[in-house]
This record gives C-alpha cells, structure tokens and sequence, in this order.
C-alpha cells in the first residue's frame, strides 16, 4: 500500500470533503495559498478551491471560532485551524459556551457542524506557550466531540467523520506526527467515533495511550517484549466519545493497566480514564492503575528540559514493570 | 414615507415589547420567574426600527437583554413568556429561559448571556450568506458594555475586510450593569470606533424609532450590495434596573427624568397622532388588542407543563 504523511492524510481528507461537500471551507491564520498552514495542512488547497473557500484570517483566534460557529448554525460546515492547541485559549467562550452549548441552550433548534483542528504537543523547543496539552478540558465540556489521531491512516479517516458529523468537533493533532509517514489507502473510508483501535495485541499489561504517545507505547513494548512481557497497546482515536468497552475488554483480559498521554498528570485524560476502570473494571485489576504523563509544570524550553518532562520509552517501560511485577 | 398599515405596525410592536416586559416585571415579582430577567422597557425603538429594516429570511442575533429583539423579530408572545417561565412549550423546551431566547423559524439566532460573544457569530452568519450566495443580512445588538470586549474589535473587523452583509446595532444605554460609559471610554459616540474598520460609523437617536429605521434601512440596502457592515450606534435609555429588583440608584435622578421626557413609546404616538395617521380611538383599539394577545400568552405560559427533569438530558449532542 502506498505510504503518505499524517499531514498529507489531512490535506487528501480536506480535499475530498470540499469536492464532495461546497458547503465545507476552511478558515484560519495561514491557511491560504502564500503559507498554506504552519504546517502545510492546508497545501495547495487554495489554488484548487479558491479564497473564498480557503481564508486567510487575521490573527483574532476568537473570531475565527465565532464565525465558523456563526457559518455553521446558518448551513455551512467550516473547518477553522487555530495554528498551535495553546492558542485555543483565546477562543475559550466561543468553543465552550457557544459553540458546545448553542444547541442545548436553544431546546434543539440548531446544530453547530464544525471542526477545529489544532495541533497540541511538546518536543520541538517552542517552549510553554506553543507547546502544551490540554485534550482533558475538552473532555469535561458537553457537547463537543475531542479526536485525537495518532498516525496518517487515524488522521485521514477520523477527519472526514469529523467533517461530516452535526457537532462542534475538537480534532487535535501532534506536531511531531505530521511528517510521520505511514500506509493509507487510497480509497475512501471514514473512521467511526468512539471506536478505540488495539494498536498492538498482548496479554500481560494494557497501556492505553493517544497521538504521539501511542508511538511511544508501541516503541516501549517492543523493548518489554525483549524482556517476556506482551504489551496490549489501546489507542481510544476518539476522548468524547470515549470507547469505554474497548478499554474495559483490555483491562479485562490482561488485569493491568498504564494509561500514557502527554498532558500534565493533574486531572488529566489519565485521572479520567483510570476513574472509569476504577468505577467499573475495579473487580479485574491485579495491579493498581498507573498513569505516565507530564509532570504538573508549564513546557520548557531548552531541549534537556523539555525532554526530562516528556513521557518517553524508559518511563514507560518503567511503569509497565512496576505494574507486572 | 412609511403608509399608514407599517406605521401601525410600529406602534403596535413597540408595545407589544412594553407590555409584554411591564407584565415580565410583574410576573417576577410574584415569584413565578426563576433567576433573573434584565427588561428592555425604554429601549424598544431600537430592536422595532432595526427589524423594519430586515426581511422575514434575514437573522439577528440577541442578548441578555433580548426579548425586545425576539418580539420585533416576529417570534411569538406566547413561546418566549412560556421560555422565560421555565415551561416545555417555551421556545427552547425550558433549557434556555431570559437570556436565551431563540426562534431559528424567524431568523433570530439565539441570544446569549456573555457579553460581547455575539458579534463574530454574527459575522460568521454574514460570511455564510457570502458563501452561499443569498440577499440576507444580519443585524447583530449589543450594547455600550460589549463594545469594550475583544469581540467587538475582531468580529467588526473581520466583517469589515470581507465586507458582510452584517449590522453592527449598538444599544448605548449609557451604562454597563451600574457602570457608566463615560467611566470606561474616552469618547462619546460608540460609532467614532467605525473609522478603526473602515466602515461608516452612525449614531442615532435610539428613541425615534423613524431615525433608528431609516439608519437601519440604509446600512441593510449598503450589505445587500455587498458594500459591507456598518456600525450603528442608537442611544436609548433602559427605564428599569439592569436587572431583577435593581433601582438603578446609581443613575442621577435628572438624567432618568429627562429620559423619560423621551420615551420612545409616547413620541411615536404623539407624532403619529399629530400627523393625522392615527386617532385616539385606533390607539384604544391597538393597547386593547396587545392587551389581548398578551393576556393569551399568559395563560399559555402559566398553563403549560413544566418539561420532564430527564429533558435536561437531552438536545446535548445534533
């Protein structure tokens, strides 16, 4: 199969949706044909559909979130880029008291069918203000929907749903996922929400784990695997709606559980999930649950720094052994 | 000059707002309104002259301070008293209430509480009318108070450099909750901020509901052309408190006075009746009439069920 880039598989999925659909546009900050994208999401995008379907905006993130909504309650379905996951701050009324709640408010009449996409994550030293995670806010507002795909295929498929789907969607990408190169079909698919993916099959511990962490994971269970211990590796692909029986099932079949995610461990999407296997999966752990995440500080800058704060391999492994053994 | 029927038709919406929001006040004080309610007596030229101005198919957005605007818009009495009344038959199934009226049937996209949030809805509604190429326009109310949020400078000016078809319609009622506009801007006129857009800033007697309509009606023929939005800022003056019980003790007793010399309501009737439009004897008939269908939507609001507890489960996700 042919192999594209997790920034590739998110042009094919704007491209194709604004063929099938002249109600999708795209708006954001260096979206259009002089920059296309920060990270050339948007590439070539323009020149194919034009500027009026492709808009520059001015840097005013607030504004770009309340007229996507603004376009969405009046028939179109805008896919609006907010150029780094820390910048969302500036739009936090929009997205989280009017976009998630316009239709709840308002008994039902509207729906508000957009997307947002923004890319989160550490490890290229841009320091705290372009660099954090926060998916699990997110989370905590109904009437959002939060994906988060973790390689080009994920990317792809979960884009196209997110564009078609009737409600306000959060699709949060990775900065170092978007050169990261992998196999993806060439004909169409969509990929549902609330469907977790099992990234790896094993029997001795879960980790559940989402975007780069996944990879992460995946590169730990290899060097657990030299050691005798088989590693299930979950990836949810959606946070809300979150596959509870996918990750239950794992808990269940191998009675141990590590979740990694790349945000600050307070009240973070670890203490989420492990909450729900503590609620409901309690009866099935031979371990306690341990969660592998940022330590509770802003992203530094200098590489040292920053790295000493990243989740990686060592940790991981580190944590799977400490729950094995 | 408008023919009589329209100017009929302004009287008598101007007072369908000023009774239904009289009877608003008394409800409340019976205890039979939950929360708050922020009344737009005294303002009612403002949303009745905009709306003159606009089409059934074309969109407002609303506030707090919002059920003049629903009114002048064409949603109807008898929903938004059973909304604010917390009832299933209200127009958001009770999960909205005051400040959250909303008749998308109508083109009144919803009022919200966060002051200011509007304005790029707004906008983005305009952008849609762009993109889809209809004759729509949007006329989006805030006040003085919002006009200090971030939203304002970004959701004017990106309707301003993709010239939408949007109203900017500000309600200068001089005071942000009890804070005065002039303790928090230097200048006078909200629509001198116009010039920082590039489009025509307008200010407006917001009691003579003719000057607030023709200003309207100008900037909604200037958006059809695709010329653009236009700021326009009506002064006026709330004749209550901010909200709930409020005196409004922080506003000069000759400053209230003097505004109540201009209540929008009595000018228009006067100058209706001057002109030789109207005798006193229709003006009888029409208070009787909105005395009647106001008296209805009583009964419908009071009458209907309040929705089930598990509703408020429901309508989270489309």
């Amino acid at each position: 199969m042919r192999q594209i880039t997790y920034a590739e598989a998110l042009n094919e999925a704007l491209h194709e949706e604004m063929e099938r659909d002249e109600k999708v546009f795209i708006l954001g900050e260096d979206v259009g044909r002089f920059w296309q994208g920060a990270f050339k999401v948007t590439k070539g995008l323009a020149e194919v559909f034009g500027n009026e379907r492709v808009r520059d905006t001015p840097i005013s993130e607030s504004a770009i979130i309340g007229v996507a909504i603004g376009a969405a309650i009046t028939g179109m379905r805008p896919v609006a880029e907010i150029m780094f996951g820390d910048l969302t701050t500036l739009a936090m009324d929009q997205i989280v008291n009017q976009a998630a709640k316009l239709r709840y408010m308002f008994g039902g009449q509207t729906k508000v069918p957009m997307v947002v996409r923004t890319p989160f994550g550490a490890g290229v030293s841009i320091a705290a203000h372009l660099s954090q995670s926060f998916e699990a806010w997110f989370m905590h507002v109904p009437g959002l929907k939060v994906v988060v795909p973790s390689t080009p295929y994920e990317a792809k498929g979960l884009l196209k749903t997110a564009i078609r789907d009737d409600n306000p969607i959060m699709f949060l990408e990775h900065k170092l996922l978007y050169p990261i190169k992998k196999e993806v079909p060439k004909e169409e698919y969509l990929i549902p929400f609330g469907k977790a993916d099992i990234k790896r099959e094993g029997k001795d511990v879960t980790i559940i784990s989402t975007l780069f962490m996944v990879h992460k994971a995946l590169a730990a269970s290899e060097i657990l695997a030299n050691d005798g211990i088989d590693v299930e590796v979950v990836d949810p692909r959606t946070l809300l709606p979150l596959d509870k029986n996918a990750l239950i099932n794992s808990v269940k079949k191998t009675g141990r559980v590590v979740i990694v995610s790349e945000d600050c461990k307070t009240a973070g999407v670890g203490a989420e999930i492990a909450a729900l296997i503590a609620e409901e999966a309690l009866d099935y752990l031979d371990a306690p649950i341990i969660r592998v995440s940022e330590p509770d500080t802003p992203i530094p800058f200098s590489p040292i720094l920053e790295q000493f704060v990243i989740p990686d391999e060592r940790r991981i492994s580190n944590a799977v052994k400490k729950v094995v053994h | 000059m408008l023919d009589k029927s329209r100017l009929l038709n302004i009287y008598r919406k101007m007072l369908e707002i000023r009774y239904f929001e009289e009877k608003v006040f008394e409800l409340f004080g019976r205890n039979l309104i939950p929360g708050t309610i922020h009344l737009y007596t005294g303002q009612e030229a403002v949303a009745v002259g905009v709306c003159l101005a606009l089409h059934p198919q074309d969109y407002i957005t609303s506030t707090h301070r919002g059920h003049g605007h629903a009114i002048a818009k064409g949603a109807r009495l008898d929903r938004i008293m059973a909304e604010i009344l917390g009832k299933k038959t209200g127009y958001c199934k009770g999960k909205g209430g005051s400040m959250h009226i909303a008749d998308f049937d109508v083109g009144m996209l919803g009022a919200t509480a966060v002051v200011g949030s509007a304005l790029p809805i707004a906008s983005g509604a305009g952008l849609s009318i762009k993109l889809r190429g209809t004759s729509q326009v949007v006329a989006c109310f805030f006040g003085d108070g919002a006009s200090n949020q971030g939203t304002f400078h970004e959701g004017i000016n990106m309707a301003a450099i993709w010239n939408l078809p949007v109203l900017f319609v500000c309600e200068n009622n001089f005071y942000a909750m009890g804070t005065r506009q002039s303790s928090v801007m230097l200048i006078e006129n909200i629509a001198e901020r116009a010039v920082a857009y590039g489009i025509p800033g307008i200010t407006v007697d917001g009691n003579d509901v003719l000057a607030v309509y023709e200003a309207a009606l100008k900037a909604a023929k200037r958006a059809r052309e695709g010329k653009g939005p236009t700021l326009l800022e009506c002064r006026t003056y709330r004749q209550r408190g901010h909200s709930r019980f409020d005196a409004a003790t922080y506003r000069p007793k000759e400053e209230v006075e003097a505004w109540l010399k201009k209540d929008p309501l009595k000018r228009f009737q006067a100058k209706i009746i001057d002109m030789g439009i109207i005798k006193m004897d229709e003006v009888y008939q029409i208070e009787q009439d909105v005395i009647k269908i106001l008296e209805d939507a009583v009964i419908f609001a009071m009458e209907s069920p309040f929705p089930e507890p598990a509703e408020a489960l429901k309508d989270i996700y489309a």
